[in-house]
């Protein structure tokens, strides 16, 4: 085990781990932050999608040892006491059916729309490809993604 | 709930109510049944139950409803379609509505199982019929206040009025009607005075969604739970010789490590530290039964296939006559892999065994009877059992088997510690329940120009479609029709998997009429319209579809599609099926960029009768076209010697985001009762699709997944 400080959602939290866990089953199992899901374990469902200084990132895949020195957001901090822009917009469109994927789709839409603040649809296509959704809400998450921007412009 | 003067019972005997000691009406009812005669509603709203009842409405005195439902949502949205029908019969604002998910004690339940798309078109009657009838009663105590004829009142958005113009609100007479005889018959509303059903309400778990809130299995935790992962074999037909778990007691935050059967579990103080523990595990397997391969089921079922001893599930006409007199006879043999479920949300479920109960949390579509399940396991009264439903992760017919459940039953009576346990997603895809592999042969007879003859074999691992599946169309539109089935019994764990049986059956024959069409140099639409024009409904009712119906849903889907007149860089292709009590029908357009066919849009026309939630139903047409598209062009799924060949996402390919088509749902317009949508959206989805590659290709299409068939013929598909 090794303890190490962690700043989650703008909260400095000390955790007492083996190095190689993953990011993931800190926040879940040691944080009670279980908003970030569990899909696959190998980074490629994105369903546990957080952002570490801003930056989407697959926690299944990261150990928690090695994000000391960073900010960590999960989707319980996305945003204070409202909702974001990208929840509005999921919101609106009702895009959920079972909802188990959807934090971490929410996760990689406001990186990318960070990065890519005006995105045409293929732009879009492109940035949500590496999120499962097994209900298959991908329609409405293309367009969820394109109303969030129109909203943050 | 011993004050008997506070209960009243209806003689109609589904409804009844209670007046709350805080304050407010109760009506607790049934959605399919009569309640049991002792039946009573508590008047404490902390001590409802759903041994009697399978929902409550609590009306309280600022007018407010609230609904307690404890039927399982596992994204098929009937948390919010189920409610908007109570609303709009009780006539009260829907923002003034709330959901409360309950929790199931015991058993008792009639239909408290999500799948097969029945818990709208079960609840349809029941809900509307409740729902009125807490507005009568409502109506009828603010007369009485008036001294007034209750006939004079009218009642809206939560308002009671009278003649002269006096109102009083639901809450404001709500403790009297609570007093009040429940009536007997009571008016439904008219579908065109609809305000609530029929406009788009979201999802009502939003927001809890959208930010995270502990909604599902794997988010439950309890004091002192113990997080566990299990070790199952490897392989189908194999056994525990011996195990070490030196090892894995060594890994930190491991706690114990115990044998159940033939699988071993890993108890720990986290989900990684139990994930590392079952991986230091050293166990030996021994084979004990046949390793089977996907090529030996392949033999199995052309066995099948091929054999005259299968059973006939329907017959009508002498199909072999049909065949002797034929001008042609075409056939074609179809085949599907194995499926997994893959639900996004892995297998998990919580239970603590104790002497006093025994408390199971969890993601299940079925909790009376695997509650019932696992008092036998662990031999225990079913009293004993309270079973708690979460949110689900997807289901598409996964989490109707308890296997989950009751290993994590088993566990916590072994080593009396609360337990929760968690498949990883490799365990989650090699121990699965899955959709199995399946062949048709069809073969069809044509003289004259007409189709005289229609002939269908299945043959699949394990069992067989299932009751009035031989009814659907083409029966009873062709004169010499059968039907037959035959089976192979497998060691491989087989299930229900989204629209069972008819998501592979409506590909295998939707693709042949195409082939029927061609043959007969006539437009696909026309041949099923022509098929249909021969069916009269009502005329035979072991026919389960209606040919108005479906005539009129093909109708608009080629109207909308713009069929036969898209331009010359999109193929379309066609693809209609009843199953589910609701009539589909889509059309596929593709196009081909780098030799690779591009689903570009499907275009749906869906028969459901009345269409509860337009956005919640539009969002399951959605899931379910892209769903039958994905699998149908990607679900692979093969045995080498008993294992899967595929355990996780790297390998095992689902539908992403761009490879989906956009999809443009369309609803006939009826005032018919409503069936549900979770399922009959998929099942035209891949004959469709096949249509269309072969109208842009030539290539016809007989197995699935069809990209493999596709690069396997390494065919340029450039046009």
């Amino acid at each position: 085990m090794a303890t190490f400080n962690l700043k989650v959602n703008g909260i400095k939290k000390t955790v007492d781990v083996d190095n190689d866990t993953p990011l993931l089953w800190v926040l879940r199992d040691e944080l009670n932050l279980v908003g970030t899901k569990y899909g696959c374990g190998i980074a490629q469902c994105g369903a546990c999608t957080v952002h570490v200084d801003g930056v989407a990132v697959r926690s299944c895949s990261i150990p928690a040892s090695s994000l000391s020195d960073t900010e960590i957001t999960t989707i319980e901090g996305l945003s204070k006491n409202k909702l974001h822009p990208v929840q509005e917009a999921w919101k609106e469109l009702d895009v959920p059916q079972c909802g188990y994927c959807q934090a971490g789709q929410i996760m990689t839409a406001t990186s990318f729309l960070k990065q890519n603040p005006n995105p045409n649809n293929e732009a879009i296509r492109n940035a949500m490809h590496g999120n499962i959704c097994r209900c298959a809400s991908y329609n409405r998450i293309e367009k969820a993604v394109a109303l969030a921007a129109k909203k943050m412009s | 709930m011993k004050n008997k003067d506070n209960i009243r019972f209806s003689r109609r005997n589904f409804i009844k109510t209670s007046a709350l000691a805080s304050g407010g009406l109760l009506i607790g009812f049934n959605f399919l049944t009569a309640c049991k005669e002792s039946a009573q509603p508590p008047v404490d709203i902390s001590k409802l139950n759903f041994n009697d009842f399978n929902a409550f409405i609590k009306i309280a005195d600022n007018g407010y409803v609230t609904i307690f439902s404890p039927n399982p949502e596992i994204g098929q949205g009937v948390k919010t379609s189920m409610p908007m029908i109570i609303a709009e019969e009780l006539d009260v604002p829907w923002e003034h509505v709330s959901v409360q998910q309950g929790v199931l004690d015991t058993e008792n339940y009639q239909r408290q199982v999500a799948g097969g798309s029945q818990s709208i078109r079960f609840g349809w009657d029941a809900l509307r019929q409740t729902g009125a009838t807490a507005k009568q009663m409502l109506v009828n105590a603010a007369a009485a206040k008036w001294g007034v004829d209750t006939t004079s009142c009218t009642a809206s958005n939560g308002v009671i009025k009278n003649n002269s113009g006096e109102t009083l609100g639901y809450g404001d007479v709500v403790n009297e009607a609570a007093l009040m005889e429940v009536p007997e018959n009571v008016t439904l509303k008219s579908p065109k005075d609809y305000k609530i059903i029929g406009k788009d309400a979201i999802n009502v778990d939003m927001d809890a969604i959208i930010t995270g809130k502990p909604l599902f299995g794997l988010d439950y935790t309890a004091e002192g739970m113990k997080y566990v992962s299990v070790a199952r074999p490897p392989a189908f037909g194999q056994k525990i010789n011996s195990y070490d778990a030196t090892e894995a007691k060594t890994v930190k935050g491991v706690n114990d490590v115990i044998q159940f059967g033939d699988k071993i579990a890993v108890l720990a103080s986290s989900t990684w530290a139990a994930m590392k523990g079952k991986k230091a595990l050293k166990i030996d397997w021994a084979n004990d039964g046949d390793l089977e391969s996907s090529s030996d089921h392949n033999n199995e079922l052309n066995k099948i296939l091929d054999s005259n001893k299968l059973d006939v599930r329907r017959e009508d006409g002498n199909v072999e006559k049909a065949f002797a007199e034929a001008d042609k006879i075409i056939e074609r043999t179809y085949e599907s892999p194995f499926l997994p479920h893959n639900c996004m949300e892995p297998m998990n479920f919580y239970a603590n065994v104790t002497d006093s109960k025994v408390h199971l949390v969890g993601p299940i579509q079925t909790p009376a009877g695997t509650a019932r399940r696992i008092a036998n396991l662990i031999d225990r009264n079913e009293e004993d059992i309270h079973l708690e439903m979460t949110r689900m992760g997807g289901g598409f017919g996964r989490r109707l088997y308890g296997d989950f459940a009751l290993e994590a039953a088993e566990i916590s009576n072994i080593t009396k510690r609360p337990v929760k346990v968690i498949f990883s997603r490799e365990d989650d895809m090699a121990a699965g329940i899955y959709r199995p592999a399946i062949k048709y042969r069809i073969k069809a007879s044509i003289k004259d120009g007409e189709i005289t003859g229609y002939h269908l074999k299945e043959a699949a691992i394990n069992s067989n479609m299932y009751g009035l599946i031989p009814n659907f169309f083409p029966a009873g539109a062709i004169a010499n029709y059968k039907v037959e089935t035959g089976n192979y019994q497998s060691n491989i764990t087989t299930g229900a998997w989204r629209a069972p049986y008819t998501n592979f059956l409506a590909f295998a024959e939707q693709s042949f009429f195409d082939q029927l069409a061609e043959e007969l140099k006539m437009d696909p639409i026309q041949l099923r319209l022509d098929l249909l024009s021969n069916v009269e409904d009502g005329k035979d009712p072991s026919i389960e579809y209606s040919a108005k119906r479906m005539t009129d849903t093909i109708k608009l889907v080629a109207d909308k599609s713009h069929w036969g007149k898209n331009n010359n860089d999109t193929y379309q292709g066609f693809a209609a099926y009843y199953s589910h009590n609701t009539h589909v029908a889509e059309v596929v357009d593709i196009s081909i960029k780098n030799g690779i066919p591009m689903v570009e849009k499907v275009t749906v026309a869906v028969d459901c009768g009345i269409v509860v939630n337009p956005t919640g139903a539009k969002n399951q047409i959605e899931g379910g076209v892209i769903d039958g598209i994905g699998h149908a062009m990607y679900g692979d799924f093969s045995f080498e010697n008993g294992k899967p060949q595929d355990v996780n996402f790297n390998t095992y390919r689902l539908i992403k985001m761009k490879e989906t088509p956009i999809v443009e749902t369309y609803f006939v317009e009826n005032e018919l009762s409503p069936t549900g949508l979770g399922e009959p959206g998929l099942p035209p989805a891949g004959g469709a699709l096949a249509n269309a590659i072969k109208a842009a290709t030539g290539q016809v299409l007989t197995k699935q997944p069809f990209i493999k068939e596709l690069n396997k013929r390494k065919t340029d598909l450039s046009v």
